[in-house]
């Protein structure tokens, strides 16, 4: 009983360090006096777009903006749902196999989770040169250790009846992946794909403030030279977009349950 | 098998197959036009995977003495995350009570909660923190604020959810014993969400680590700005540096999370 | 037909599932094994299409040894050896049909079976399910399907299989009194008009002396019984049992 209590006291002193080192002179001084003045524009900005900047005759308006910012995470989510295929079996802890096995795919895939896309994009554009291209390829491999993990935890589920049947019928190796286990785990991994391609909108719409393509160039574009009600337009844009793609995949995920 | 053969005319016609057809039409065309729109190319991409292995070659082996340069920005970074946490998590409580469905009796109430926090989602932290900077100046502040604005989304939406699903026995036990809304609160629904909670904020921490690790990259503070100082100046050496600390960092604060998690439900 | 020879098989936390055991199968017969669950029922069963390895003895299957095959021998003998299964094992989310050509992948190439199967197959599989009355389901998928429906697919695909033996591993467990019967029927039937041999593992008794030609009764991985139905007595039970029979090993008693 006194243990307890003494661990109690001891959680409760580390919190306390952990918040005072924290707060300890964060610099709370350095605010610009025109932090309310800008704000206020922001908000008139959302509230009076720049609704001329939704379609420009000559390019580099926002429709075209946020088609290239989805075209980047429609490639990026097949790049990554196709490469993670053969990770996410490895990476599976069922049909057979040792843990450490299992566990080395696992370790790889958290480890590919780790590196943020935006850093990615940074290797890509000086391998491909700045674009939605290199935007692309940076989501692609980013998003192979979620959808990876994902698609493991979906293997690992999965009802080892029918694997069992095909053995039996005399079945390959290769058959027995195709008629037993791609039907079973077939509509989880779209189900998965779809989810993070919901991410991955998102994930695209700030690309640009690194030149990695989308709607974020523009965006930040128009923060620098203080366009306010450009700044609405996008991101009233980004918002209309984000809550669409999420509509109409939830709709599409739950048709797949 | 030589038993007799079943009359065709019973067989039901198979199924038509044009409606797969065309979901998988439309998913190429869909494919198609986005690589034609952002321009990608399988050449384009074997033409730079030379100008890539020279990267990759030139950041090994990692400028480890660069660590005494950037230890400060990586501990600012994990104080903006564990700031930002708590703000959001803060803002997060009353918010998620608002927005459940047994909590609030309006509908109009929680539905319009709810349709905030959605919004609040859609946006993602490095542009909150683009706008944030925007507004207050380079610093740190800015990059709070955005994970604080971000932590109030994820933990508010996965609280409410988990507040609809609890255990109404202890609710009504205090009722019949005469409790107020506000002792109901406090004695049957706090005891019951607190690991709960305490799990969410821990995963948005975790969360929030990795994303406070690239706020710098649009000057909202923290390690990222090391990211495009090294790169700007070619010294791929010392990215990797970076890029190999952050990773420590990120898996460590994972790693004890998920154990922290585990205890705790 | 079927031959194990000394068959043993010891798990390998030590304990023996299967002690010696000798036993030969002849054409056309309708077995029944009875035993206490973890008596080594399904262990005997799964080791005669190698499931399960043993770890002594010799299995053969037509004279050709299923002990000693490998690769391409052993997909070929476990072809002709069919197997029911007590949870059906069908993939749910495929159609009826799909699930009955499972049966026919071990005669083609992999890469003809990717790109879909011969007419000969889809007829061979429609007629099997025509054997077991389920021919108008053969587009509904599988989950859409009553339990002693599903276990009739299964046979659907052993029969597709042109198996000339079948296994069935407590084929009627999961399904309620009536859809039993059907079931069980159906073996019967195919057993006695293609003359496939059968070898079906039960609990219920009742059942096993009213469906079976032979029964062997197993008791600790031991054959201790190996008869007709007429010498199956409830005393031979008792003793195969090491106890009397109890309520719930009667189908008729235990679900009236």
């Amino acid at each position: 009983m006194n243990r307890k209590r003494w661990v109690r006291w001891l959680i409760f002193a580390v919190i306390v360090l952990i918040y005072v080192w924290t707060f300890w002179g964060l610099p709370l001084s350095g605010i610009k006096e025109t932090a309310g003045q800008i704000t206020r524009s922001i908000f008139r900005g959302l509230f009076h777009p720049d609704w001329g900047y939704v379609y420009l005759p000559d390019g580099e308006d926002l429709l075209r903006g946020l088609l290239d910012t989805l075209a980047i995470a429609v490639l990026g989510t097949f790049i990554s749902a196709i490469l993670c295929v053969p990770f996410a079996f490895w990476a599976s802890a069922n049909r057979g196999k040792s843990r450490v096995h299992s566990g080395t795919g696992k370790v790889i895939l958290s480890v590919v989770r780790t590196f943020p896309e935006i850093i990615l994009a940074l290797l890509f554009i000086k391998a491909v040169g700045p674009g939605s291209f290199a935007g692309a390829l940076a989501l692609g491999l980013h998003s192979i250790g979620m959808l990876g993990k994902l698609f493991a935890e979906e293997i690992e589920n999965m009802d080892a009846g029918p694997t069992e049947a095909l053995i039996a019928t005399g079945a390959s190796r290769m058959q027995i992946l195709w008629f037993a286990i791609l039907p079973q785990v077939l509509p989880g991994f779209l189900s998965y794909t779809l989810y993070r391609f919901e991410l991955n909108v998102r994930s695209a719409t700030i690309l640009g403030i690194i030149g990695a393509g989308g709607i974020g160039t523009p965006l930040i574009f128009a923060l620098n030279t203080r366009h306010w009600d450009r700044v609405g337009i996008i991101l009233l844009g980004i918002i209309v977009t984000v809550t669409l793609i999420d509509l109409a995949s939830g709709y599409f995920r739950r048709k797949l349950a | 098998m030589n038993g007799t053969p079943t009359p065709s005319a019973a067989l039901p016609k198979p199924p038509r197959k044009l409606k797969h057809l065309l979901t998988l039409v439309l998913v190429i065309l869909l494919l198609w036009g986005s690589a034609h729109r952002i321009e990608a190319s399988f050449g384009r991409l074997f033409k730079g995977l030379p100008n890539m292995w020279d990267l990759i070659a030139e950041m090994f082996p990692p400028k480890w003495t660069y660590f005494d340069n950037v230890v400060q920005p990586m501990l600012d970074t994990i104080r903006m995350a564990i700031a930002g946490t708590t703000l959001g998590a803060i803002v997060a409580v009353p918010i998620a009570v608002l927005a459940a469905s047994n909590m609030v009796r309006s509908p109009w109430i929680y539905q319009f909660f709810r349709i905030v926090l959605n919004l609040l989602r859609t946006v993602p932290d490095l542009l909150l923190a683009a706008l944030f900077v925007a507004i207050f100046g380079l610093g740190m502040i800015p990059g709070i604020l955005a994970l604080a604005v971000f932590s109030v989304g994820l933990i508010a939406k996965l609280t409410y959810e988990s507040l609809e699903t609890i255990d109404r026995g202890p609710m009504e036990a205090m009722t019949s014993v005469g409790a107020n809304k506000l002792q109901l609160i406090l004695f049957s629904v706090v005891p019951q969400m607190i690991p709960y909670f305490i799990s969410y904020v821990l995963y948005t921490l975790e969360i929030n680590v990795r994303a406070a690790a690239v706020l710098g990259l649009v000057g909202a503070g923290g390690i990222g700005l090391y990211y495009e100082k090294t790169l700007g100046f070619l010294e791929y050496d010392k990215t990797n540096a970076i890029i190999l600390f952050t990773l420590a960092i990120v898996l460590a604060v994972d790693y004890l999370s998920t154990k922290l998690r585990e205890k705790l439900l | 037909m079927i031959e194990l020879r000394n068959v043993s098989k010891i798990y390998p936390n030590g304990t023996k599932g299967l002690n010696n055991i000798n036993l030969t199968f002849g054409k056309g017969e309708f077995v029944v094994v009875v035993g206490l669950s973890g008596a080594g029922k399904s262990t005997l069963l799964r080791s005669i299409n190698r499931l399960h390895e043993i770890s002594e003895g010799d299995i053969r299957i037509q004279g050709q040894s299923i002990t000693a095959a490998k690769g391409v021998q052993l997909r070929r003998i476990r072809r002709g050896i069919g197997m029911v299964f007590q949870s059906f094992n069908l993939v749910k989310r495929s159609s009826v049909l799909r699930n009955v050509l499972a049966g026919r992948v071990g005669y083609h190439s992999t890469l003809r079976t990717l790109f879909g199967f011969p007419k000969h197959d889809v007829e061979l599989a429609l007629q099997a399910l025509g054997r077991v009355n389920i021919a108008e389901k053969a587009y509904t998928r599988a989950d859409q399907l009553s339990g002693g429906q599903q276990q009739r697919v299964a046979i659907a695909r052993v029969l597709a299989q042109e198996a000339q033996i079948i296994l069935a591993d407590e084929p009627v467990a999961s399904l309620d009194p009536l859809t039993t019967k059907q079931v069980m029927d159906d073996l019967q039937r195919i057993n006695q008009e293609l003359g496939i041999t059968t070898i079906v593992n039960l609990h219920y008794i009742d059942l096993a002396r009213e469906y079976a030609t032979r029964i062997v009764g197993l008791r600790a991985g031991e054959v201790v019984f190996d008869g007709p139905v007429s010498e199956a007595t409830d005393e031979r039970f008792a003793e195969i049992y090491g106890r009397p029979i109890q309520r719930d090993e009667l189908l008729e008693v235990a679900q009236p």
